[in-house]
């Protein structure tokens, strides 16, 4: 039933010309993102061999690509999740699913999964250019897989507080910039607390990048996994409450 | 065979902030009854409808679907209705043919059924021509006839439509209301429509809802003896006689509307007939005999507009 809803919803997303739109600017901007960082690495190999361990391809091109590529998915992301509940809210089409034989969690988790679904979608297509490189030399296989699994996590947060904001709206608009401004507290908010060393640290755990980066190097610690799961799961909880919670209130 | 209980609603109460919208509704629907919901607007129907098809949760009572509870058991009580809402919950982005195979598979239609009961449903509602069209191309009608094939898709022991024929064209109603009385005959249905005579047209029992109470609940074949005329109307061309019109056989009493308009109010079997020979005996020229009928209308506006004076809901 959370696969009938959630290709349902990935279906949907290419039904409207946004999702399209969204595959060819990304793409488009990472291309170019991809050749610029390739040509700098051309410059720097020259010197770069003569150093003993030295940072590879995959360090110089690969990881800030992936990077960049996270902070470009958070201005987009909020674009394909803004619909998901404010739609159906404002189209009065959440009758038929609410009025079904599905519980609100397999709701929440079909269209969690279809959006979800969509955005390994475009990684998968980011993935692409990275894998193209094979062609003329070597990776470091390891991390460039850690890089895109923490890529897929950090997108799965994007769905899910995305929903969670879907849900508290009939506006498509204010939902994304609501999840817009969410997603980019989140991703700064280790800027700041300079001063006070016990919150610094907390910062620095509740930043969305910060997390990100351990994978980029490499690093696949649990600590990271849970930080991203913790993140969907508590907004995945909130919306079927929230849901929930609609239905009493009405 | 005795007819099992469909819905059975007990006590239902539906606050909005402070605002009682839903107060102490209680009901039963057998198999095989149309039940026609009727009342003014914000009289609380559709809230009462929400509530039993699970969109909206009660503040207090109880709802069970087919013997089983909605709240304890959502997902096996809602797999008993079809619903339709006030606003048909279709996609607009797909065709009609996707979307209800999508709706077939949300109701766990099994992959083998699912190809059958799509198109016995386009075929009920007249959608056969139109399922590789997209919905939000098609009119308002066909959208509501979507909405429609949509509820009864699954087969489910209950159907409730909210407005039904909203939007519809005159040959469409009449084609919707017999697919409501072809249901009927198998499932239990409980519509709520504006339009009183399709509730004489289709349905069973009536209730009518006012300010979220249940003011009147009773079977169509109740409700027609109580509609049952005792009154005959009279026009003629010459002016009438009181005294000489009460000389006819089963005429209790005569009320003169004019010189040659009378209201004749009669208890047992008609006296049309009588009234007729008297008539054409004296010589007075017959221009209108008919029974001055009590319209389900008059019931309507006597129980919802309780704050108005007797004169002007007699005078309808």
């Amino acid at each position: 039933m959370i696969l009938t809803i959630a290709l349902r919803e990935l279906k949907n997303l290419f039904l409207s010309p946004l999702a399209w739109a969204i595959l060819a600017v990304v793409q488009l901007i990472m291309a170019y993102l991809f050749l610029s960082q390739l040509d700098t690495f051309m410059l720097l190999q020259p010197r770069l061999a003569g150093i003993e361990g030295a940072p590879g391809v995959t360090d110089i091109v690969v990881a800030p690509v992936l990077q960049t590529a996270g902070f470009l998915l958070l201005l987009v992301a909020p674009a394909i999740t803004m619909r998901v509940f404010s739609d159906e809210k404002r189209n009065r089409t959440l009758a038929l699913l609410l009025s079904a034989p599905v519980s609100m969690t397999e709701i929440v988790l079909g269209k969690f999964l279809g959006v979800t679904l969509f955005f390994i979608l475009l990684l998968l297509m980011l993935a692409a250019m990275p894998l193209a490189l094979y062609a003329g030399t070597s990776l470091d296989a390891g991390k460039l897989a850690a890089g895109l699994l923490g890529l897929a996590l950090l997108l799965a947060s994007f769905a899910a507080v995305g929903i969670f904001m879907s849900t508290l709206t009939e506006q498509p608009v204010i939902a994304a910039i609501s999840s817009f401004g969410l997603l980019l507290l989140l991703w700064i908010i280790d800027w700041s607390g300079g001063g006070r060393e016990e919150m610094t640290g907390l910062f620095h755990y509740l930043s969305l990048q910060t997390h990100l980066q351990s994978f980029l190097k490499g690093l696949f610690s649990s600590a990271d996994l849970i930080y991203y799961l913790l993140l969907i799961a508590t907004f995945l909880v909130l919306s079927i409450r929230r849901l929930d919670q609609q239905r009493l209130t009405g | 065979m005795d007819a099992k209980i469909l819905i059975s609603v007990e006590q239902l109460y539906r606050y909005y902030g402070h605002y009682l919208a839903v107060e102490a509704i209680s009901f039963e629907l057998n198999q095989g009854e149309v039940l026609g919901l009727l009342g003014p607007n914000g009289a609380g129907k559709s809230s009462t409808m929400q509530m039993i098809s699970g969109n909206l949760a009660p503040s207090a009572g109880r709802i069970r679907i087919n013997g089983i509870d909605l709240l304890d058991d959502p997902k096996r009580a809602k797999a008993e209705i079809g619903y339709l809402p006030e606003q048909p919950p279709v996609y607009r982005d797909l065709t009609v043919d996707e979307y209800l195979g999508y709706c077939a598979r949300l109701h766990r239609v099994s992959k083998a059924r699912r190809g059958p009961a799509v198109r016995q449903a386009k075929q009920r509602c007249g959608l056969g021509g139109v399922g590789r069209r997209l919905i939000g191309n098609l009119s308002k009608g066909f959208q509501q006839r979507v909405g429609i094939a949509q509820a009864i898709l699954h087969n489910p022991a209950v159907v409730i439509l909210d407005e039904p024929t909203v939007g519809l064209d005159p040959n469409q109603i009449r084609d919707i209301r017999s697919l409501i009385r072809e249901l009927g005959e198998s499932h239990g249905i409980i519509l709520s429509t504006h339009i009183l005579p399709e509730v004489q047209a289709t349905c069973t029992r009536v209730q009518i809802i006012h300010q979220g109470r249940l003011v009147f609940a009773q079977t169509i074949q109740e409700l027609e003896q109580r509609l049952t005329s005792h009154v005959l109307l009279l026009e003629t061309r010459q002016p009438l006689d009181a005294t000489g019109l009460a000389t006819v056989p089963g005429i209790d009493d005569v009320e003169l509307l004019g010189a040659s308009r009378a209201r004749l109010h009669f208890t047992d079997s008609n006296p049309a007939d009588a009234v007729a020979a008297y008539v054409a005996s004296a010589g007075l020229g017959l221009v209108e005999l008919a029974l001055d009928r009590q319209t389900l209308e008059q019931v309507f506006v006597e129980l919802t507009c309780s704050d108005r004076p007797d004169t002007v809901e007699h005078a309808a």
